[in-house]
């Protein structure tokens, strides 16, 4: 089973990611299960959201106490929320934003994970550039698809499509694509550094 | 067809291929979905020969149901918590009157203090209603248990109540398998009421009775739901047939061959309760599960047989009845074959408060030492109820209970699940 917990704010995209995620998963042929934390949902409030997949029938109900990875959709949680409660220690972890770990002053507290499963992306932008509205939920899972290797970028982009009407869908494509190549770029450039 | 979906919208997409006649409804979370997914669908055209009704209150909503199904309409409505309670007097006219409404019950807690999350509350608080009450585990189960729901309560002339754990399965993105229409309309035969308000022959619903007549109308209502305990299993069965998959029936047992401990529940907790047997199992624990699909009626005989060789039993009760303790575990109680053996009803989830496999694991371990009340709350935040408490000691004016639990527990925002 591969949990993976996503962080954010209310408006953001959330539960929409996880929803992504999990059709993405069962695009693949495997048993995926995304839900939200339940809250009263309210713009900017801390929202928090679920994904397993599996390829066995996933029954357990229970949030995701320790994830296999982590989508933060917004840094500024990451001083108000524990958002790396429970995180595997070769668990992966994906930041919205254009600074680094060390820039968001986590270089430190991040330093005992694989370095190769640590990325930040500026999806808010990518979001902008192709979206025209800052909602970074698609680029991130573009993005995850690159850092973790779990998910192809193609059923991501499926899942995408489906999720949203065409137009819609054709921007968010664009800019899961786009956060997709940005992480590959990231990573070979940290192999070789 | 598998699809990835939401809860909410498998369960409208199964109430469709019922070829529903009239749906009503007043939005309440957790329930919304559902009846937006159906409205859309009768709008689109999608779902044909259906009048969709909005309703100004539950109390409408159940009583447009009540309206519709005495026509002779297939009638499907769906609410969740202060809305149940809301329609509650229509509920009792329903299932009195024996009209087979079929309703969803997207579990909820009950307030005050207000609590959108979910609990077993709603759908308790009607259990001695005359419904029929049906509880899903998964999403997979809560689709297919509407299209039996139909087919059950139209056979019997009675109503029957879906109940969904409110966000765990309403919200929740899971595999599900949506049958072809054709196998709905194999399964499901078109609705012959066995009462209908016809102007070429009229009758009358609804007559008084007095003293002289009551009680038998009351025995009869019983007798039907004990018919439905016959019924049900050879409706899954025949299910089963059609759409090549177990859902429904009374009650499922999981690993209890040999089970000194079996764990009872109802709807999506089964899923991480059997994850946490599976995990004692491998560690040569003697423990099993039983699953109520079938709340009522209650499926005394079949309880009695499934919990025989037990020598303990934990009911997890997403419901607290005030001043006794567990409701199932009652009822699990009456159908022991020897009373002696010990139940343990462990309240747990109430309000949404998650239910875990390490609490889960720590409450059975307890029960098979000898060391769990017979009534317990799981996770109870002992710190947070003796500030209460002690501060009702000490000042008259001690002030509402719930904003002083609150202001005890600091930013709930700050924390995951």
């Amino acid at each position: 089973m591969f949990q993976t917990r996503i962080h954010g704010r209310g408006g953001q995209g959330v539960v929409t990611a996880a929803e992504m995620l999990s059709v993405a998963a069962f695009r693949e042929g495997r048993y995926a299960q995304a839900f939200p934390s339940f809250g009263s949902e309210r713009t900017g409030a801390p929202v928090v959201a679920f994904c397993r997949f599996d390829d066995k029938t996933i029954r357990l109900r229970e949030p995701i106490i320790q994830p296999d990875a982590l989508i933060i959709q917004d840094p500024t949680l990451l001083h108000q929320v524990d958002v790396f409660g429970g995180l595997v220690p070769d668990g992966y972890i994906l930041i919205n934003t254009s600074r680094s770990f060390s820039e968001l002053g986590i270089g430190e507290f991040v330093r005992g994970f694989h370095a190769e499963h640590l990325c930040t992306v500026p999806a808010t932008e990518f979001a902008l550039k192709h979206v025209g509205r800052p909602l970074p939920n698609a680029a991130l899972l573009g993005g995850f698809a690159a850092v973790s290797g779990r998910i192809a970028l193609d059923s991501v982009l499926a899942a995408i499509r489906e999720k949203f009407p065409a137009k819609i869908a054709a921007g968010n494509v664009a800019a899961a694509s786009a956060a997709y190549e940005y992480v590959l770029g990231e990573m070979r450039e940290a192999a070789h550094a | 067809m598998l699809k990835q979906t939401e809860g909410s919208r498998a369960v409208a997409e199964a109430v469709a291929l019922c070829r529903p006649e009239v749906i009503c409804a007043y939005p309440i979370s957790p329930q919304t979905h559902i009846v937006e997914g159906l409205g859309e669908m009768v709008k689109s055209g999608a779902l044909a020969n259906c009048e969709f009704i909005n309703v100004e209150s539950e109390f409408a909503a159940m009583s447009v149901a009540i309206g519709a199904s005495a026509a002779g309409a297939r009638a499907y409505t769906a609410t969740a918590s202060q809305g149940l309670l809301f329609m509650a007097e229509a509920v009792f006219n329903a299932s009195g009157l024996g009209l087979p409404i079929v309703m969803t019950v997207a579990n909820r807690a009950i307030g005050a203090p207000i609590n959108i999350w979910n609990d077993h509350t709603d759908a308790m608080s009607q259990r001695d209603c005359g419904w029929i009450q049906l509880f899903a585990e998964d999403n997979q189960e809560a689709l297919d248990l509407h299209i039996q729901a139909f087919r059950l309560g139209e056979e019997l002339s009675l109503p029957v109540m879906v109940c969904m754990d409110g966000f765990i399965l309403t919200h929740a993105y899971e595999r599900v398998d949506i049958p072809a229409q054709a196998q709905v309309d194999a399964y499901l035969p078109r609705y012959e009421p066995r009462q209908i308000l016809d102007p070429a022959e009229p009758v009358t619903i609804g007559a008084m009775v007095g003293p002289e007549a009551f009680t038998e109308v009351r025995y009869l209502a019983h007798i039907k739901q004990m018919q439905a305990l016959e019924l049900i299993p050879g409706y899954a069965e025949e299910f089963r047939s059609v759409f090549g998959r177990s859902s429904g029936g009374l009650l499922h047992s999981y690993r209890t061959e040999d089970a000194d401990t079996i764990v009872v529940a109802l709807g999506s907790v089964l899923g991480t309760v059997k994850d946490t047997v599976d995990e004692m199992r491998a560690d040569g624990t003697r423990i099993g599960v039983l699953g109520i699909t079938c709340f009522r009626p209650w499926p005394h005989a079949a309880v009695r047989a499934a919990l025989k060789g037990a020598k303990r039993v934990v009911v997890i009760e997403k419901s607290l009845a005030v001043g006794l303790g567990g409701i199932v575990s009652s009822n699990v109680h009456n159908s022991l074959a020897a009373p002696s053996t010990p139940v343990h009803a462990v309240i747990a989830g109430l309000g949404g408060r998650t239910i875990t496999r390490a609490s889960l694991h720590g409450a059975f371990a307890d029960a098979i030492a000898g060391q769990l009340e017979s009534v317990s709350f799981l996770d109870l935040d002992s710190a947070a109820v003796d500030r209460v408490l002690a501060r009702e000691r000490e000042v008259r004016r001690s002030g509402p209970i719930a904003e002083a639990v609150l202001r005890g527990m600091g930013a709930p925002g700050a924390r995951i699940g």
